[in-house]
């Protein structure tokens, strides 16, 4: 349980890769198949990296490590990511 | 996230060093881009998270922002809490609104707590509320008068954050009594 986030805290991350707003994109967890946006999934944050989880069956979404000028992205427990293409601000 | 805890930046305990002693409760640390890069905070189990605040609770929440204010709408009612809560809720659009089912379950049965949506990206057909960002003319339309004292805790993209905070500085409300949790690039929407 230790350094439990919630998803805003890969916010930063994430927003370093992908070109869009990422806390509100909608990924379904290919453990239970349940969809969630990912500000609203839990994420684990250590000196590794980042490792983001679904809050309902644990499964491991998205994993992300920045080291020796790379950034390494395991998104094999993502189903799909649905990317909405409005940027009207908040 | 599953409930049961909030973050501790919104406690206002974050550990202290040279850089974060300056910062003020309940904000992350920001240092270029990223933010969040204090790291990882520790987290306070809500059980020990009181609502003994007295006067009213006003949470303003922007996006994926509602996450931990949730936990806290979630605890509330968990404890059956009577303090007057107020959620400000802004999303681009209506299929956007997290936990919508779940907020309109917890405000049907509670008179004390009343959400306010905005949608700023597009409206469904037929939609009567807000449609505009939030800003301090839409406070001063909705938000506790600064008289109450309210608790206020905001919570979204930096941009969101910091246009909510100082609209209701101008109100008129205490800036101590503004807890606020930012994330996503510096300066960005």
């Amino acid at each position: 349980m230790e350094n439990k986030l919630d998803g805003n805290a890969a916010a930063g991350i994430l927003q370093e890769i992908f070109p869009f707003e990422m806390t509100l994109v909608q990924a379904t967890c290919a453990g239970c198949g349940l969809t969630n946006a990912i500000g609203a999934l839990a994420v684990y944050m250590h000196g590794m990296g980042t490792v983001i989880r679904c809050p309902a069956c644990d499964s491991a979404l998205i994993r992300v490590v920045h080291a020796k000028g790379r950034y390494w992205l395991d998104m094999r427990g993502v189903r799909v990511l649905q990317i909405s293409a409005d940027v009207t601000p908040l | 996230m599953s409930e049961g805890f909030i973050s501790q930046g919104f406690r206002g305990r974050r550990q202290q060093s040279d850089l974060t002693g300056r910062i003020p409760p309940g904000q992350y640390l920001e240092r270029g881009f990223p933010v969040l890069s204090a790291g990882p905070t520790p987290h306070t189990p809500l059980e020990t998270w009181g609502f003994s605040i007295g006067g009213t609770l006003l949470l303003v929440s922007g996006g994926s922002g509602i996450v931990p204010l949730m936990a806290m709408i979630r605890h509330r009612h968990k404890v059956g809490s009577t303090v007057p809560t107020l959620l400000l809720y802004s999303s681009r659009s209506y299929e956007e609104i997290i936990y919508r089912d779940e907020l309109d379950r917890l405000t049907s049965g509670d008179s004390m707590l009343v959400v306010i949506y905005t949608l700023t990206g597009g409206q469904p057909p037929g939609w009567t509320g807000y449609h505009r960002r939030i800003d301090s003319e839409l406070l001063r339309e909705i938000a506790w008068p600064p008289e109450q004292q309210p608790l206020v805790f905001i919570c979204g993209p930096t941009q969101f954050v910091e246009t909510a905070a100082a609209g209701l500085t101008s109100l008129g409300y205490e800036p101590a009594r503004i807890k606020t949790e930012r994330f996503g690039p510096a300066g960005g929407a």
